[in-house]
């Protein structure tokens, strides 16, 4: 075995080489970018409309509806709300991923760095400028505290991993699925209602919504913003958000035993 | 170095035959292969499509295991001391590629450092080494998509090269190549080789491959050997004026 600062400064590179790999596409991040404030715009005004209608609708003000609004724009490309497939699906489909066990290096490691680092560009390009014009434009609350800040880092940082864990399951399964566009399709149907990216989940009554802020798409927009906002408990929503990082990376563990086992023993 | 007992590998089909009936059938890829490869030698892999030269590559390298039969690479059991293996070998399939497609080529080296935990010293003195042979310089700072196919090759080579393996395993690496490119891969086998003392396993349709580099040939046809010696060996079996692709092609047709 290795040293254990050999290893960590093997992921580093590799999520420094997700970062440098996205940047190597930058247009196509900008023409992200612009598009995440046009429909952050359009979002604000449909937001808005429904809070003066309904003001105070889910406990949140016209205010913090414009801000999760923008916020939960500021996701997407990071934690690909609308379901972006990581690049594991695709060298799972066309066998590389024969390759990739075979290197003397965690799989689940690897994509985990790798997506970590693209995740950071994407937030400098696509999220930082979108949300600042959102700012500019409609005025959004500002965070209570100074604390505001490391603590909404923290949760988004777990919506992160979240989105990773989950996004990752989602590509290993075309080991077992032959044509796994429907499993796309459904993860991101699954992702972008039930994280709250549609409309925010506190304003969904009784068992539904209940039922949608228990799921793991919960943890990585809805819960964040709410802990921007205050309207949610801190260490609540840490240890929600924590306790489905783990269960679903530890089920990716398990999905990485099992592609290893049927590559190696069933040939793939 | 590389030793091969009684190793078999089947995969299952299955396919619909009616509305529920579904058929299994079995595929033996390789059936009772047995051969083995001593340090410093540099044998052919030959054998027509779908005769098991890939099946018996990823045994070796531990992407599949064998369903009987035994297989040991470096003393190794390449499916069970995977990370243990990786170390010691190099694996190249023509077809596939283990560089980072998005980024320059000297990237992709870097990596490589990492995941073999080479020592920088001996990670530059190899680079400069292999740059020189491999004529990379011109094209180290290319992002790997830009570049050909010789120059992308020649990267994939060099990337499987850095840790300093013992033993090196090519799986139709000269696919697709134009003959300067090839001639260049020869050159730097062989000098591989016989230098280092490197031991080389390379499959190949190319029989300029293994006329300029192979002392030893090895032919697999249905899963089995149905040749294994020398070059001269393996010329004798025909009638003196043929070709070597007369030879081979004898031989795959069960005519040998
Ligand atoms: N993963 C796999 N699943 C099912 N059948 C396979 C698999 N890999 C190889 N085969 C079958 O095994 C046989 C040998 O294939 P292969 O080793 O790739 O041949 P070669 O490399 O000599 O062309 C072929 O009939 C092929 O269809
Ligand atoms: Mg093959």
């Amino acid at each position: 075995m290795p040293p254990r600062e050999t290893v960590f400064q093997l992921y580093l590179r590799i999520a420094l080489y997700g970062f440098r790999k996205h940047s190597t596409y930058r247009a196509a991040a900008l023409a992200g970018a612009f598009t995440n404030t046009v429909f952050g715009i359009l979002r604000a005004y449909v937001l808005i409309a429904l809070w003066e209608a309904r003001p105070g609708l889910g406990g949140y003000d016209v205010v913090d509806a414009v801000t999760f609004c923008f916020l939960s724009q500021a996701a997407i490309g990071p934690m690909q709300m609308f379901g972006g497939s990581l690049d594991l699906a695709r060298r799972v489909r066309s066998g590389d991923v024969a390759i990739d066990l075979m290197r003397p290096a965690s799989l689940q490691l690897w994509s985990l760095a790798d997506d970590l680092g693209r995740a950071f560009y994407l937030l400098l390009v696509r999220s930082v400028p979108p949300t600042l014009i959102g700012a500019a434009l409609f005025g959004l609350t500002a965070p209570q505290t100074v604390w505001r800040w490391p603590e909404f880092g923290a949760s988004f940082a777990l919506g992160l991993l979240t989105s990773f864990g989950w996004r990752y399951l989602i590509a290993l399964s075309a080991c077992w699925i032959d044509d796994d566009r429907g499993v796309q399709a459904l993860s991101g149907v699954l992702m972008s209602f039930f994280s709250g990216m549609i409309l925010p989940l506190t304003i969904f009554p009784g068992w539904l919504g209940a039922v949608a802020q228990a799921t793991p798409w919960a943890a990585m927009v809805q819960v964040p913003v709410d802990v921007y906002l205050g309207t949610r408990g801190l260490w609540e929503a840490l240890a929600f958000q924590g306790a489905w990082a783990a269960a679903l990376l530890a089920l990716g563990a398990l999905a990485t035993a099992g592609a290893r086992r049927k590559v190696v023993i069933q040939g793939g | 170095m590389i030793e091969v007992e009684r190793a078999g590998r089947s995969f299952t089909h299955r396919r619909k035959a009616g509305v529920l009936r579904r058929e299994r059938h079995v595929v033996h890829a390789v059936r009772d292969l047995t051969f083995s490869v001593a340090p410093g030698e540099f044998v052919g892999y030959l054998g027509p499509n779908g005769a098991g030269k890939s099946t018996t590559i990823k045994m070796l390298t531990g992407i599949l295991t064998p369903t009987t039969g035994r297989v040991r690479v470096a003393g190794l059991d390449p499916s069970r001391r995977r990370t243990a293996l990786a170390r010691r070998i190099g694996v190249v399939f023509g077809q596939r590629t283990t560089l980072w497609w998005d980024l320059p080529l000297r990237d992709s080296f870097e990596l490589v450092r990492h995941l073999y935990n080479v020592d920088q010293g001996d990670f530059r003195r190899r680079l400069a080494e292999l740059e020189e042979l491999l004529d990379l310089g011109s094209f180290l700072h290319i992002p790997v998509r830009q570049l050909s196919l010789g120059q992308r090759m020649r990267g994939d080579l060099a990337a499987a090269l850095l840790h300093a393996p013992s033993v090196l395993v090519l799986d139709e690496p000269t696919i697709g190549l134009d003959v300067v490119s090839k001639a260049a891969l020869r050159a730097f086998l062989r000098e591989l080789n016989a230098e280092r003392g490197t031991t080389v396993l390379l499959t190949t349709h190319d029989l300029g491959d293994v006329e300029r580099l192979c002392s030893r040939v090895m032919v697999i046809d249905h899963g089995r050997l149905s040749f294994d010696g020398t070059l001269g060996d393996l010329r004798a079996t025909a009638p003196e004026e043929s070709s070597i692709e007369d030879v081979v092609a004898r031989l795959y047709t069960g005519g040998g």
